[in-house]
């Protein structure tokens, strides 16, 4: 394939691996300080989406979505914190699986009462609707492009707000020794509360940004949930730039696997993750031991 | 894990009633308790992980998926193949699967174990949902594996398959029963049970845990394999959902549903969340919400709430939702009321109070 060709797919890999590091994110966030995996998580990813699909629906155009995805997830998400997650944290792994598997079920039938079974094209929004060119031959869209800045946005936000904010720093500590966080007076609930509704806010937001890209349709997050694992896995549990790495890796070996050799691409991810667990059980930015 | 003297009578009891139900029930729910049999087989292959070694796996439906694969795959196009060749290579299919899946992700732990075990179920899963190795998204239909052994074969007509094949699932999952009860009280049972409530003392007595999980994986993948296999011969038909990681999470859902404490737990579960299946169905044809609304004047309203009630996924999660709620010991948990416990003459109330 010509250089412009591959050019173009190493940026729909970055975009695509940028994408899952806003839901992968979320998901080590949540487990790494509450310690409970949310499998619903791609639901929620779903739920941005088809957030994208209403308003453009209800608007005309998406340019609502974005915001309405970030702000809604965060509420949405502090109230599942509030009202169910906050009663699974010391309970049985079973559990928190079948809770968040329950909460999946419900989604996806709300989504088939509000919307139906259908599949959904969502379009561009207008102001990114063209093609940016960059050399003779090859030109490259300008919603790709905005996908790419917007998550590396809030890939810096995210990275600042950890490592550099008193409430980062409490994050930080309730990831590496939660019993101190509650020893040293700090009120450990509305730590749980604001992790979880950021994390539910970016995997919203996530979907929000895809909706374009990828349509929408039913069992979506499914898909999204699986590679996020992968991502996780790799990167090393609770570790957001294990994390980031990691996600950017993942979109590129998987886009440019089905651009160049499609018959095995699906399973390279997987054969990936293999080597990563026999080489470095806890990933390869987690912590040895 | 394993029942006292009474409560195997209760069981052998259970195993009678269900021995003479294709004598009592219509066709249909011959059928449906075939199915919940392969689920029961299903949920009791994964209790050996999760009930007795403590390993939540969310990637246990796929040897179950893959082992219905190997019957399509093995099987020509015309002719039936005997249930001596399909079944050991669809169990052989399902143990290779788990010695590999199993290999890799019991180097992890906990939340980690649960990841890696539910995205290599998702590997077999695109494998056959990708390609037109197994008919793709659509599925396939399969001759159904003959019941013939050593030469003589037991043949039924038509009429007569839905409780031919009740009877084969039923001493399938007998046999499992039996099997694994076996498993449980010999010194294999003993470590696992170890591992499941300290797995470092365990080691610190030498053994290597290691093995032991593998070993309890790949029994338990084999077995589900044999619940898979049972499910190819009882539909004749596979596709893609059979190996969805779905199927693993319902499993875990009949464990929880029956409890964790005990192996016949698993059997009750299944029997139960089939059951519940089956609801959206009798409602829908019954109509109770539409009649009552609109008898007492809200028809419209009364036609929305029958559509939400004849939804199966929505039924589902609320079960889950109360089961996790309300019921985490799930049914075998359950006891009669004080009152009425004396009579049956009971434990005092006292030894059962659940541990907070």
């Amino acid at each position: 394939m010509s250089f412009a060709g591959f050019l173009a797919q190493l940026l729909n890999g970055v975009q695509y691996g940028l994408l899952l590091f806003l839901i992968a994110s979320g998901l080590t966030l949540i487990f790494g300080v509450m310690g409970i995996i949310n499998l619903a998580h791609g639901s929620l990813f779903m739920v941005g989406a088809y957030v994208a699909f209403l308003t453009t629906r209800a608007v005309g155009s998406a340019w609502l979505a974005l915001p309405l995805a970030l702000i809604g997830g965060a509420v949405f998400g502090a109230l599942l914190e509030r009202g169910l997650f906050r009663h699974f944290y010391r309970r049985d792994h079973l559990d928190q699986v079948l809770l968040t598997f329950a909460l999946i079920l419900l989604f996806e039938e709300t989504r088939s009462i509000l919307v139906g079974n259908d599949f959904y094209s969502v379009p561009v929004p207008a102001a990114f609707d063209f093609s940016v060119p960059i050399t003779a031959g090859f030109s490259y869209s300008a919603y790709r492009f905005a996908v790419i800045a917007i998550c590396l946005a809030l890939a810096v936000v995210l990275f600042l707000w950890i490592e550099r904010t008193r409430m980062g720093a409490i994050i930080r500590a309730a990831a590496e020794k939660p019993e101190m966080v509650d020893v040293i007076g700090i009120d450990a609930r509305r730590v749980h509360m604001t992790v979880f509704a950021v994390g539910t806010a970016l995997a919203l937001t996530a979907g929000a940004l895809a909706a374009p890209l990828y349509s929408v349709y039913p069992g979506m997050g499914d898909g999204f949930l699986i590679i996020s694992f992968v991502v996780v896995v790799i990167g090393g549990l609770g570790s957001i730039s294990g994390a980031f790495w990691s996600a950017l890796l993942i979109g590129l070996v998987d886009t440019l696997g089905k651009a160049y050799v499609p018959a095995v691409a699906g399973l390279a991810i997987y054969v990936l993750m293999a080597g990563v667990l026999i080489w470095r059980p806890t990933g390869l930015f987690g912590q040895r031991g | 894990m394993l029942p006292t003297t009474r409560g195997a009578f209760a069981l052998a009891a259970g195993a009678v009633v269900l021995a003479l139900l294709p004598f009592m029930a219509q066709v249909y729910y011959v059928e449906l308790a075939t199915t919940a049999l392969v689920a029961a087989m299903l949920a009791l292959s994964l209790q050996l992980l999760v009930g007795c070694t403590g390993l939540v796996s969310l990637g246990h439906g796929a040897f179950y998926g893959l082992a219905a694969y190997t019957v399509y795959l093995v099987t020509p196009e015309d002719a039936g193949l005997s249930i001596m060749i399909t079944l050991p290579l669809a169990v052989l299919a399902a143990g290779a699967a788990a010695l590999f899946v199993g290999a890799l992700s019991l180097r992890t732990r906990g939340f980690f174990f649960l990841m890696v075990t539910l995205a290599f179920g998702q590997m077999i899963f695109f494998i056959f949902h990708d390609t037109k190795l197994g008919g793709g998204t659509d599925g396939a239909y399969l001759a159904r594996p003959a019941l013939s052994l050593l030469g003589f074969e037991l043949t039924y007509t038509r009429r007569q398959r839905p409780v031919f094949l009740y009877y084969v699932a039923l001493v399938q999952l007998v046999a499992m029963y039996l099997f694994l009860a076996f498993l449980l009280r010999s010194l294999f049972g003993r470590v696992l049970e170890g591992i499941r409530i300290n797995e470092h003392r365990m080691r610190a007595l030498g053994y290597d845990t290691y093995r032991y999980k593998l070993a309890a994986f790949v029994i338990g993948g084999a077995l589900a394999g044999v619940a898979g296999h049972m499910w190819a011969m009882h539909r004749a038909f596979v596709n893609p959902e059979i190996i969805g990681w779905h199927r693993s999470a319902e499993a875990l859902l009949m464990i929880l549903l029956g409890g964790l404490q005990s192996l016949h737990g698993p059997i009750l579960g299944a029997l139960a969340f089939t059951g519940l299946g089956e609801l959206p169905q009798l409602v829908g044809d019954a109509k109770p919400f539409a009649r009552f609304f609109s008898a007492i004047g809200l028809a419209d309203f009364g036609l929305r709430v029958q559509a939400l009630a004849e939804r199966k996924l929505l039924l589902e999660g609320l079960v889950i939702l109360a089961v996790v709620l309300v019921l985490p010991r799930g049914l075998a948990g359950l006891r009669w009321p004080r009152f009425i416990r004396p009579a049956f003459g009971g434990r005092p109330a006292g030894n059962e109070r659940v541990q907070p």
